[in-house]
């Protein structure tokens, strides 16, 4: 199993640990990840003006040196895979912004979207199998934890088809593979604040508030995320639970994270 | 060779707007056979019909071609009027130029020539016109009712009430549909069982009416005046004639695990039930996949405890055959199911209900015998909130994009009861709008949030969560401007209606039209609003669009009406537009019985004389009386010995050179 792999800036940052941990732990599961050579910035935010390309242009360029590699980008922080999916969504379907991106880029071979974005976790769950992850389990972790979503990983549905957006529970089955006991929050798929973080604390403060309280009401010692932004908010605007990657609880589990 | 007039109708400026109707009037008359054209202002009013007649004395024409709006507007009155100037009707044609033509066309110049095409190709079928003369059929004087709820009962009623029998097919076991579920009825706040019930009883007693509870259209042929339906009679393991609906049956039966349907699975019924107290026919019914005696072979005890020695496991399923003059179409809606909507949580909190459900719960005959319960823990709700509009109004998959019209009042009178048989509980309502148009209609709503307190909220809820151990409603309260969350003991949703999932089915045998919703399509969206395109077969209720009872009955009596009028004929014109087989073409292949969708062609053997060659040959038979002029078979015919009167193969040729010339 070898595929491209783009980190994104934040996890050469501030997500150390969500890289880290995640490259051990395909090591441990026996994928290849190949980090894309020369990867740009994703581009941080999804533009959804529809005569906007230069903010995309960055992501077609990862898209399209994949798909001159193994077909195949795996993602992992939940900012950077809603930007590459969507935007190769746009590439496959817009016959519009796709025209303009190819007359602008002008690569060898015009990309039309033929790249095949996945998340880690889609990873584990389609191609390894939380079974098969399950009988590598060597650290259980027998915590309860409450797996949150953020908005990222599941909207818009129709695009990122990674599951339920109202009822998802691919992080929960992740959980229990490793070990823990999932605590479902109502509040997993709601939004924790995002960039108002940086403009008006006090509004992150609030959203990330009622996301934390309501893992503390159900029972939570602990939060897992896929997404830097989630995390800073969860821990930097509330900070009741502690809140890791779900690469850190993986690696652990498999016994490489030191 | 025809003289043929041409009139061209400006339909105000309908069609005058788009196509220069004085250039069509020239290019007219350079058409072959045409002697006369003419442009007039409404061609369809009494003078314009008068401008016609006129042209048909004073210039001997043998033929008229009408450029104006969609035959199936005022083809027939054209026809009557060139009938009365002494013409044979079918000796005139329409070139519809406002449907076909300016109502589609923005450009003068291109719908004017697009208007003279179509001009031409009916002068090209004119020329080729023969006089028809119409049959006459005989009108069977019966009429059957599909749908035994209100809209059912009421035209059915009606129809015995003008004095002509009439059928009731009703698929459940008993008659009264949705409205027997109810609790009260909005604005009157009548007890629906009150109003209903006595309809039902009326029904079964009067003997126009035949009733076919659990029984479904298997089949429908024929055509206006004549239809013959089979109808399946499913079994209820129960001899109708012997069971006296005295319950014991019920009773004693051992099988409880079935949700009540009645009460929309909220309790349990035996495998034998009688649907519900004021059940018509009042008849026990034995569900098979229920029954233990079914499963295992065993058990027996409804038949052991019969006294009236009804129960009959080996009863069959029966076909019983029916002739009709006309069908009424009266089956229904059914609120949809509102799991796709995961935000609001239908499948996964007991306590997120529907507004059906509520009905149940409200009702003295229902689970919790009208005590205002939640299913949960059966807990008195303290707090409720309403959510409107679940799967009206929107663009996603799962939703429908109509107004199903009958929620915002439901809502409100919902909340007005709650509030009055319980003052201590908090009510709220997220609502889009508040559509309350109907008689007393606003001001019921009102009371409910003036007099009683409703809380009204006006914005959409994004969530129903349950946080430790409560639920909470997530939603917008857009006067306000702000994100609310309520906490909510019991959740109501108003869901969407949708027609019953045997319409669609029904609608393919009844070859009656439908929307995009399923919704049975009126024959004109205002002046025929209770006929369906096809002829004899009329609508009645929900199944055409979303309705409130009141509307609903009267939709009822107006259908019963045109029935009535039907049936009051003894005999009914044909359409003498009907295929025909030429004897010394026809192979006798069967090509075309085989695409007959009316059975209306037959094989026998003839002796024929081909050029002074005497044989027997097998051979194509029209019946004239079952043909719908469809066509079918003049296209399937390999060797062109099918033809269609009125719309010949050569006239057809003829029309397609015009507009290729």
């Amino acid at each position: 199993m070898k595929y491209d792999y783009y980190p994104g800036c934040t996890l050469k940052t501030k997500a150390k640990e969500l890289d880290r941990c995640l490259r051990a732990s395909a090591e441990a599961l026996g994928i290849q990840l190949e980090e894309l050579p020369e990867w740009q910035c994703c581009g941080g935010v999804y533009t959804t003006a529809r005569d906007e390309i230069a903010t995309k242009l960055s992501a077609v360029r990862a898209l399209s040196a994949a798909r001159d590699s193994t077909g195949t980008l795996v993602t992992v922080c939940a900012g950077c895979h809603n930007v590459l999916k969507r935007v190769n969504d746009d590439v496959k379907n817009d016959d519009y912004f796709n025209q303009r991106v190819n007359n602008y880029l002008l690569p060898e071979k015009p990309y039309l979207g033929e790249t095949r974005v996945v998340h880690f976790l889609e990873l584990l769950r389609d191609e390894v199998g939380f079974d098969e992850i399950k009988k590598r389990v060597v650290n259980p972790i027998g915590k309860k934890i409450a797996p949150y979503y953020g908005c990222l990983l599941l909207r818009p549905s129709s695009v990122m088809a990674f599951d339920d957006p109202e009822n998802p529970t691919v992080l929960e089955k992740f959980v229990e593979c490793i070990g823990g006991t999932p605590v479902v929050s109502p509040m997993r798929n709601e939004c924790c604040g995002a960039y108002t973080t940086v403009s008006d604390p006090s509004a992150a403060a609030e959203y990330s508030g009622k996301i934390v309280d309501s893992c503390v009401k159900n029972g939570a010692n602990l939060i897992i995320t896929a997404c830097p932004l989630c995390q800073y908010n969860l821990v930097k605007r509330d900070g009741r639970l502690p809140v890791v990657y779900f690469t850190e609880l993986l690696a652990e589990a498999l016994g490489v994270k030191e | 060779m025809q003289k043929i007039g041409v009139f061209v109708c400006w339909c105000g400026s309908n069609i005058a707007a788009t196509v220069d109707v004085r250039k069509l009037v020239e290019a007219a008359k350079h058409e072959p056979g045409v002697v006369y054209a003419a442009d007039y202002q409404y061609m369809c009013s009494a003078s314009g019909q008068q401008l016609i007649k006129d042209a048909v004395a004073n210039y001997g024409l043998t033929g008229v071609v009408v450029c104006s709006c969609s035959p199936r507007m005022h083809e027939a009155t054209f026809r009557k009027a060139a009938q009365s100037a002494g013409l044979n009707p079918y000796m005139l044609e329409i070139a519809n130029i406002r449907e076909h033509c300016s109502w589609i066309h923005k450009d003068v110049e291109s719908a004017t020539e697009k208007a003279v095409i179509l001009m031409r190709a009916a002068v090209a079928k004119v020329n080729l016109n023969v006089s028809l003369t119409a049959g006459k059929s005989a009108v069977v004087k019966r009429a059957l009712v599909i749908g035994g709820g209100i809209a059912g009962i009421q035209s059915a009623l009606d129809i015995a009430e003008a004095g002509y029998n009439v059928d009731i097919v009703e698929k459940k076991p008993t008659i009264g549909g949705k409205m027997a579920q109810l609790d009260k009825t909005f604005p009157t706040l009548d007890c629906a069982a009150c109003i209903l019930t006595p309809k039902m009883v009326e029904a079964a007693s009067d003997e126009r009416i035949r009733i076919y509870s659990y029984s479904e259209v298997e089949s429908v042929s024929g055509f206006v005046g004549n239809f013959t339906v089979k109808i399946r009679k499913k079994s209820r393991f129960v001899e109708e004639d012997l069971c006296t609906g005295c319950g014991l049956c019920a009773e004693k039966c051992p099988s409880r695990k079935t949700g009540n349907e009645f009460n929309l699975g909220m309790d349990k019924r035996g495998a034998v039930y009688i649907p519900f107290a004021q059940a018509v026919p009042k008849l026990a019914v034995i569900d098979p996949a229920a029954c233990l005696h079914f499963k295992t072979g065993k058990c027996g005890l409804c038949a052991k405890n019969c006294q009236a020695k009804a129960i009959n496991f080996d009863k069959k399923d029966e076909i019983v055959e029916e002739k009709y003059g006309a069908i009424v179409v009266a089956t229904g809606f059914n609120p949809i199911d509102p799991s796709p909507f995961g935000e609001l949580g239908y499948s996964r909190y007991p306590d997120v209900i529907t507004s059906l459900e509520l009905e149940r719960i409200m009702n003295a005959a229902g689970p919790t015998g009208g005590v205002l319960l939640r299913p949960s823990d059966k807990a008195h709700p303290k707090k409720i909130v309403f959510v409107q509009c679940v799967g009206s109004r929107g663009l996603r998959g799962c939703d429908k994009p109509y107004c199903s019209k009958i929620c915002c009042m439901y809502t409100a009178k919902h909340a007005m009861l709650i509030r009055e048989k319980y003052p201590d509980t908090e009510v709220s309502v997220f609502y889009i709008d508040v559509r309350t148009p109907g008689k007393n209609f606003d001001e019921f709503y009102r009371r409910a949030v003036e007099q009683y307190g409703v809380h009204y909220i006006k914005g959409q809820v994004g969530k129903v969560a349950e946080n430790a151990g409560k639920l909470v409603v997530h939603g917008s309260d857009l006067i306000m401007n702000e994100q609310v969350e309520i906490e909510a003991d019991l959740v109501v949703l108003a869901v969407a209606i949708e027609p019953d999932e045997s319409a669609r089915k029904l609608a393919t045998m009844l070859t009656a039209s439908m929307d995009t919703n399923d919704f049975f399509t009126e024959a004109h969206p205002k002046l025929r609003p209770v006929e369906s395109p096809t002829a004899g077969v009329f609508l009645s209720g929900v199944c055409q669009g979303p309705k409130d009872i009141p509307e609903t009955v009267s939709q009822a009596s107006a259908a019963a009406a045109k029935v009535v009028g039907l049936l009051s004929k003894d005999q009914l014109t044909c359409n003498p537009c009907v295929a025909h087989s030429d004897e010394l073409l026809c192979n006798g292949c069967s090509a075309c019985e085989k695409v007959c969708p009316y059975g209306a062609i037959t094989y026998q053997d003839k002796e024929v004389n081909d050029h002074g060659k005497r044989e027997v040959r097998r051979l194509a038979f029209v019946n004239e009386a079952v043909c719908q002029g469809c066509g079918a078979c003049t296209v399937a015919c390999p060797s062109g010995a099918m033809d269609l009167k009125g719309f010949t193969n050569r006239q057809i040729m003829a029309e397609v050179d015009a507009i290729c010339r």
